[in-house]
């Protein structure tokens, strides 16, 4: 399926989710409660059929935190992305999908290292590159004097 | 004897070592000849471990380099013939680092139990006529034996160390040589049966016609085979080298060994692969005996220009090559397939080599 | 002293867990594998990394796009070029510049150059993982060809730097095409020589055949691209299904193998290598004439949006993601490593084997440990 046909064969699943056409995929922007169940039909799915998550990218957008996944069906190798966020600064969460990608355990792990967003039924959720004891440097809150050199 | 020319002493060194001992007798005690001579056999001994031990690293470097494209050592002194003694030095000046919670006692003990060991198994054998330290009539018996303890000082080793890998690397070797053992044993006890006796100095005189190899053809060749690669595998060398698989364990049993006592492992390694040849060349090639073939009078002559000391070396550095380019060639194997290899495949042709080996012998069918 | 060593001895029921790393020859690099046996069986691999986690996403931060590129270069070493080529091909595909197609074949053929050496090189260091150490030097002995291609037109043997937004930073040296050749023509005549002492070797076949098996299911699920995952049928071959700078002019197969395991993982890199040297094949000798780069603005300002772009690194499947809001930094830059998504896997499927499998089959997935950190 293009771009439209999958904006518009999502329309008809009938998630509670804002369905865009991007300039590279089609992205769907979905609330975190909403977000394992997607993932689920949009792995399920006969038509759909996304079982590779290519990756996820946490980010910080000032106010929010998000995630966004990319997705890709081998089998048609069509693609998308679902885009998350929460506006909870204080304690970012969102469900985990290793247990419908089993490459989502790193790649959480490593949203959850660099963003401190905390992922709900991870298996294994720790540090993955830094110490227990460090900040999470993707923040765009983080400082850092000693390591971060500011000109 | 004084009318004999002096270089005569290169094909028969029996006259040479008697004539030390009658002078040593009829100047001192019995008690005390014989613990003078202990103690210059002893210290010949050390030398020729030394030389032996640097002359095969620096060896060795150059084969691997040969294969692998390169030159090797070429700095230190012609064609680099003095890096190793460098080494040496190297190793002589560096720090002994003590280990934390290691067993100390045995941890310094286990690198002498492995050099004892190499030098009573060199003792037994016959490097050329009349150059042989004893000459024991269960001689063969007595190589199996002790050389077969050499894997107590790995064991010790790998045990005292207190670290994980030099644990697993002791156990593989312990499971190894245990195995390879056997069919280190059986290989010789098919050439014992056709020479019929276990005395070296016999069994080196008893190829004076022939060598084993060609004498009886094909057991003879079949156990040659087999002793090479379970000789392989008693030396710990590649690919039978999991004992200390570098990629795996880093270093195995001697991960944790610094300095001089490292280099005792690094030496005792060369020496038992120079022992496991020179039994090889002693069992199956003839020894210190000239290439003989059967009743070929002029043949024979031309061949004992050679002095048999010469022989011998030549013979022990050819197996040496054989197994240095086995080392650097195949990629190492993995405990289970070792094991398989030996309790599946060598053991059982093993014991009907043996069996067609004694058939041949009754019959007569050997050369 | 007896009392202490007595006392770290192990219980029947416990894990005997082994630290593989930060330092040990067959991780090549600082990977810390924390691995549970059960005498020499392994139970359990727990992979630590970050030992040279640089924080490049975060430097990316704070560097113009230009300044990007020679970060990049430090994540797979080993792809130096193809990642550069990822973050120029995203910000052009930003910018909506047109590159001039002899940027584009000179890309492509450097692109295969390096994948080249880097299966070279993984080649050389798995005879080594596996005890085979002979094998080094040859693998070393061809790669050093190709070092001196790059160093010749690039500068750079393994760190090139070349390509920029826009372009390449420098025209190719006028003997590029004759060295490119040459080398070719030699690796072809030599690589019977790699199946000789590896391939074709009863100890190396009996060490790989049938050893860390990965399923076409697993393999999509945990995301395992490259040679490794085409080794278990799954295709995902960018330069195929989604074809960049030259690729679709150029005719090559996409090596698919459907066993999965350690041999067959090896087998899809000299396979790959050979697909390679075709499609350098095709390009070489018809380089089009042009202008090597663009006319960019001093200071490239990408547009407010997301954007992806995927390549296909020796390792697998590299994408840049960049969210730009309309400033000469980016706000956002994320990299998937393939290295990364591939240490997944490695617990998986090393299970069950053996302490010296789970070094076959480590060296197998051809980590380059910075790219796992960045």
């Amino acid at each position: 399926m293009n771009k439209t046909e999958l904006a518009e064969y999502l329309k008809t699943l009938g998630f509670e989710c804002e369905i865009r056409e991007g300039r590279q995929f089609t992205e769907a922007a979905i609330s975190p409660s909403g977000l394992h169940d997607l993932a689920l039909k949009l792995k399920e799915d006969e038509r759909l059929c996304f079982d590779f998550l290519v990756c996820i990218t946490g980010m910080d957008y000032m106010t929010d935190f998000g995630a966004i996944y990319h997705l890709r069906s081998t089998k048609y190798s069509h693609e998308i992305v679902i885009k998350v966020r929460t506006s909870d600064r204080q304690n970012p969460e969102f469900d985990s999908v290793t247990d419908i990608w089993k490459s989502a355990d790193f790649l959480e792990r490593e949203v959850y290292d660099l963003l401190g967003i905390r992922f709900t039924n991870h298996p294994d959720l720790r540090r993955l590159f830094l110490n227990d004891s460090w900040g999470f440097p993707l923040r765009k809150d983080y400082v850092d004097d000693s390591e971060i050199a500011t000109s | 004897m004084t009318s004999e020319p002096w270089w005569k002493i290169f094909y028969d060194f029996t006259p040479f070592t008697k004539s030390i001992d009658e002078g040593l007798r009829s100047s001192m005690s019995p008690f005390w000849a014989v613990t003078t001579e202990m103690v210059i056999v002893g210290i010949l001994f050390l030398l020729f471990y030394a030389v032996v031990g640097l002359f095969l690293v620096y060896w060795e470097r150059k084969v691997c380099a040969f294969i692998q494209n390169r030159l090797g050592p070429n700095r230190i002194g012609p064609y680099g013939i003095f890096q190793t003694v460098a080494d040496l030095i190297k190793l002589l000046f560096k720090e002994l680092i003590p280990i934390k919670n290691a067993d100390s006692f045995l941890f310094n003990l286990a690198p002498y139990i492995v050099i004892i060991v190499n030098f009573m198994v060199l003792g037994a054998i016959p490097f050329g006529k009349g150059l042989h330290a004893i000459d024991f009539n269960i001689g063969i018996f007595y190589v199996i034996a002790v050389s077969s303890m050499s894997v107590i000082g790995v064991l010790l080793a790998g045990w005292s160390s207190n670290s994980k890998y030099s644990l697993i690397g002791a156990m593989r070797s312990g499971a190894m040589i245990v195995s390879y053992e056997l069919s280190l044993g059986l290989a010789l006890i098919t050439m014992v049966i056709l020479a019929g006796s276990m005395q070296l100095s016999v069994i080196v005189e008893a190829q004076r016609t022939g060598w084993f190899i060609f004498k009886g053809h094909i057991p003879a060749f079949i156990a040659f085979i087999i002793y090479i690669i379970s000789g392989t595998a008693e030396t710990n060398r590649g690919p039978f080298d999991l004992a200390e698989a570098e990629s795996e364990l880093t270093a195995g049993y001697h991960t944790e060994y610094s300095g001089m006592k490292f280099a005792f492992f690094y030496l005792a390694e060369f020496i038992n692969m120079f022992i496991v040849a020179s039994i090889a060349s002693t069992i199956f090639l003839g020894g210190w005996m000239p290439l003989h073939i059967g009743s070929w009078e002029g043949f024979n002559k031309i061949m004992d220009i050679i002095p048999p000391f010469i022989w011998y070396l030549g013979k022990t550095f050819f197996i040496i090559y054989l197994i240095m380019l086995l080392k650097w060639t195949f990629p190492r194997l993995r405990i289970d397939q070792l094991l398989t290899l030996e309790w599946k495949y060598l053991l059982p042709i093993n014991l009907v080599n043996v069996l067609i080996m004694a058939f041949l012998v009754l019959m007569g069918w050997h050369f | 002293m007896e009392e202490q060593v007595l006392n770290t001895a192990i219980n029947e029921d416990e894990p005997y867990l082994i630290n593989m790393g930060p330092q040990h020859p067959s991780t090549h690099g600082v990977l810390r594998l924390v691995v549970s046996l059960k005498g020499e069986t392994v139970k359990n691999v727990v992979p630590h990394i970050g030992y040279i986690h640089r924080g490049i996403e975060k430097m990316c931060e704070s560097l113009t796009y230009p300044q990007i590129i020679h970060l990049t270069d430090r994540m797979d070493y080993l792809s130096a070029h193809i990642n550069n080529e990822a973050v120029c091909l995203n910000v052009e595909k930003a910018l909506e510049i047109e590159i001039p197609e002899r940027v584009k074949v000179i890309r492509t053929i450097m692109a295969e150059l390096t994948r080249i050496q880097s299966h070279q090189l993984f080649w050389a260091s798995y005879g080594m993982d596996l005890g085979g150490q002979t094998c080094y030097f040859y693998g070393l002995r061809d790669r050093e060809k190709v070092l001196d291609i790059f160093e010749e037109t690039t500068g750079g043997r393994m760190i090139v730097s070349y390509s920029c937004p826009g372009g390449l930073m420098y025209d190719i040296h006028p003997n590029f095409q004759k060295r490119v050749n040459d080398f070719i023509k030699y690796f072809r005549s030599i690589l019977w020589e790699y199946d000789a002492i590896l391939t074709g070797n009863v100890i190396f076949r009996e060490r790989t055949i049938g050893i860390g098996k990965l399923s076409l299911e697993d393999a999509v699920s945990y995301g395992v691209t490259g040679p490794s995952g085409r080794a278990s049928g799954f295709s995902c071959d960018i330069r195929k299904h989604d074809p960049y700078s030259a690729y679709d002019r150029v005719k090559f197969n996409e090596v698919l193998f459907t066993e999965g395991d350690t041999y067959h993982r090896y087998l899809a890199r000299i396979e790959e290598m050979k697909e390679s040297m075709n499609i350098i094949e095709q390009l070489i000798d018809n380089i089009p004439e042009g202008p090597y780069t663009v006319k960019m603005k001093p200071v490239l300002k990408l547009p407010e949006g997301e954007y992806f772009q995927k390549v296909e690194t020796a390792r697998g499947e590299l994408d840049v993601f960049i969210v730009s809001d309309g400033n000469k930094y980016p706000f956002r830059m994320k990299f998937r490593s393939p290295n990364f998504v591939n240490l997944g896997v490695l617990n998986h499927i090393s299970k069950e084997f053996k302490i010296a499998d789970l070094v076959a089959i480590a060296g197998s997935l051809d980590f380059v440990i910075p790219d796992i950190d960045r």
